[in-house]
């Protein structure tokens, strides 16, 4: 139960967090949905011994959590609530695969060089997403997948989704909690109750749902559902857009990393 | 039952997002076809209580350990199989969003997994089969357990192949499946169990509710057609990504591609054959490492590199024509999968 509370609060903490002012979330949320759609297709693009070639790409996330003012601690929450996942299938690598591989001139576990990759790209992916909501909020992804021509009956129910999510979420939460306070029962629905009690809450969201269409036709709802200002993408957004797919590029072709360090070292290069 | 972005390479994922893209574009039209404004308000409703109800935590009888339910099952059974589609698809891209289960290249490969497989081929084919024409408390048991159970495990299958065509992690094949099938054998029961408690409850107190939805979409030939088209999509990736990796282990192409993609390239000393292979990697979309279409490039590169140096000339064209060899027959394989999947789908 507790967990349904924490998600309330976790949608709410990311929705007013992409409320705060600042150069990124000024930005048209289409421009920073292309930026993470193109990073993160770049970012799995390695191939799977990638580890060192895969650092730059700590810069956009670093960059946009910076610029936009979000604050480390919720972010790296979120990412480590997740993490496990990750870790989980990560770990497998390193028990089957017993080979070595050469990287910088040294011998080193694949299995263990995969595991580092797979973090690595997961942590990096999970961030990104997270930062493209807390900058840019529900409305906003609503409004760039109307620009990316996503048909309206789609957007229109992912918005009533997010929505009702926090209502229906409460009341999840205070029929567990009744539940929890009449039956001391610390590992979920007992058996017999499954039916009654997710019934009745379906139930009531049904009807819910009957007085929400009610009270939209009333407001004037014909099919349409207004999603925030209709801005257009202006030079700035495509500057944006344009300049962090180039470095992705860049980043993608050689590997700045160990570019930097022969320079660095004086190697031969 | 999420994948990450981590276990997907672009190619399986972009497949993955154009099957979806192109299911849910359909489900809209057909949606659109029953143009009863009410359906959105009441879809993005229920959207949200199954999200809510996802949080809520089932005890899985006999082990002391609880689970959640998933949902797609519970979805088209209530909103028929388009609608629930829509609905899945909304619920997983705000938990990609907000929880980053998942992730954004992912998010094609979960609503495909967890969706389509539920609202499509479960619902359908063994749902609505069992239920027959009337519903009764057995039939509700029965069907509801036998279709979670199905549909989770042609989910979790869906996430291994599509983990195994990304070639992202060592995991062999037989491991992975012992692995992900009995422990969402265990969930799809839990699964079934509530779905069919939530039904029979609502059939008992508000039985036009279950009647209404099961009336509202009539399931013909066309739209199953439909469905396979987009399955033997799905397999025609798949099926190339597959031959190429079946391929390429053998000969080591892999091995050839990690010494050029990898740090092992910046050794070369001759300055001809590293342009060249600069120029190569800066016109190749996604170069060393990405779409089947490239795979045949970084061999060509180690052939640059490597055996001119050993003073074997003769060899890159053995390269090239062995790497065409393997492009066609990724081919065929692309073939084979795209004739032979689709009916292999339609007995189960």
């Amino acid at each position: 139960m507790s967990n349904i509370v924490n998600a309330i609060y976790n949608i709410r903490q990311f929705d007013e967090l992409a409320h705060r002012d600042s150069f990124i979330h000024q930005l048209h949320p289409l421009a920073k949905l292309l930026a993470t759609l193109v990073y993160t297709v770049l970012l799995v693009s390695y191939d799977k011994y990638a580890t060192i070639a895969l650092l730059p790409f700590v810069f956009f996330p670093v960059f946009v959590a910076a610029a936009a003012k979000i604050p480390a601690g919720p972010l790296l929450k979120r990412l480590l609530y997740i993490e496990p996942m990750i870790v989980g299938i990560g770990l497998l690598n390193p028990l089957f695969d017993h080979g070595t591989t050469t990287v910088l001139g040294y011998a080193v576990s694949s299995g263990w060089l995969i595991f580092i990759s797979i973090v690595l790209k997961g942590s990096l992916a999970v961030a990104s997403a997270l930062l493209l909501i807390a900058t840019t909020g529900m409305n906003g992804i609503a409004l760039s997948l109307r620009k990316m021509k996503v048909p309206k009956i789609f957007v229109l129910q992912l918005m009533l989704t997010y929505r009702y999510i926090s209502v229906l979420s409460e009341e999840a939460a205070r029929t567990m909690q009744a539940y929890a306070l009449r039956a001391f029962n610390p590992k979920g629905l007992k058996r017999e109750v499954w039916g009654p009690l997710l019934g009745q809450i379906l139930l009531r969201t049904i009807d819910r749902a009957q007085r929400v269409y009610d009270a939209m036709c009333l407001r004037g709802f014909t099919g349409e559902y207004n999603t925030g200002k209709a801005s257009r993408p202006g030079l700035g957004d495509l500057l944006y857009v344009m300049s962090w797919g180039t470095f992705f590029v860049a980043s993608r072709a050689v590997n700045l990393p160990l570019w930097l360090g022969n320079l660095l070292t004086g190697a031969a290069k | 039952m999420h994948i990450a972005d981590a276990l997907l390479s672009p190619a399986v994922g972009g497949a993955m997002w154009a099957a979806t893209a192109g299911v849910a574009a359909y489900s809209i039209k057909k949606v659109k076809e029953d143009i009863d404004q009410k359906k959105i308000p009441l879809m993005g409703v229920m959207g949200a209580f199954i999200f809510a109800a996802q949080m809520i935590n089932f005890s899985i009888p006999g082990t002391g350990s609880s689970g959640h339910l998933g949902g797609g099952l519970m979805l088209a059974i209530l909103l028929g199989p388009y609608a629930g589609f829509l609905t899945m698809a909304s619920i997983l891209t705000i938990q990609a969003l907000f929880f980053a289960d998942g992730g954004l290249l992912a998010l094609g490969s979960n609503i495909f997994n967890l969706g389509l497989f539920t609202c499509f081929l479960v619902y359908p084919l063994i749902y609505k089969k069992i239920i027959g024409k009337e519903f009764s408390a057995k039939r509700i048991m029965i069907a509801s357990i036998v279709a979670a159970v199905v549909g989770l495990q042609l989910g979790a299958f869906g996430v291994v192949l599509e983990t195994l065509f990304s070639g992202k992690t060592e995991l062999p094949f037989g491991t992975f499946v012992l692995l992900m099938q009995p422990i969402h054998l265990a969930i799809g029961i839990v699964e079934g169990l509530v779905t069919a408690a939530v039904i029979s409850f609502v059939w008992k107190a508000r039985p036009e509710i279950l009647e209404k939805a099961s009336l509202n979409q009539p399931l013909g030939n066309l739209s199953l057609k439909k469905v396979m088209i987009g399955l033997a999509a799905v397999s025609v990736f798949t099926g190339a990504v597959l031959s190429w990796f079946a391929s390429s282990h053998p000969d080591g192409l892999e091995w050839s591609m990690f010494k050029t993609s990898g740090s092992e390239e910046l050794e070369s000393t001759d300055p001809t054959h590293e342009k060249l292979a600069a120029v190569r990697e800066k016109t190749a979309f996604l170069p060393d490492y990405g779409f089947k279409a490239a795979e045949g490039e970084p061999a060509n590169e180690a052939a640059k590199e490597k055996w001119p140096a050993i003073n074997v000339g003769t060899s890159v064209s053995g390269l090239v024509g062995g790497s065409m060899t393997l492009l066609l027959a990724a081919f065929m394989g692309f073939l084979v999968r795209a004739l032979g999947k689709p009916q292999k789908r339609a007995e189960q």
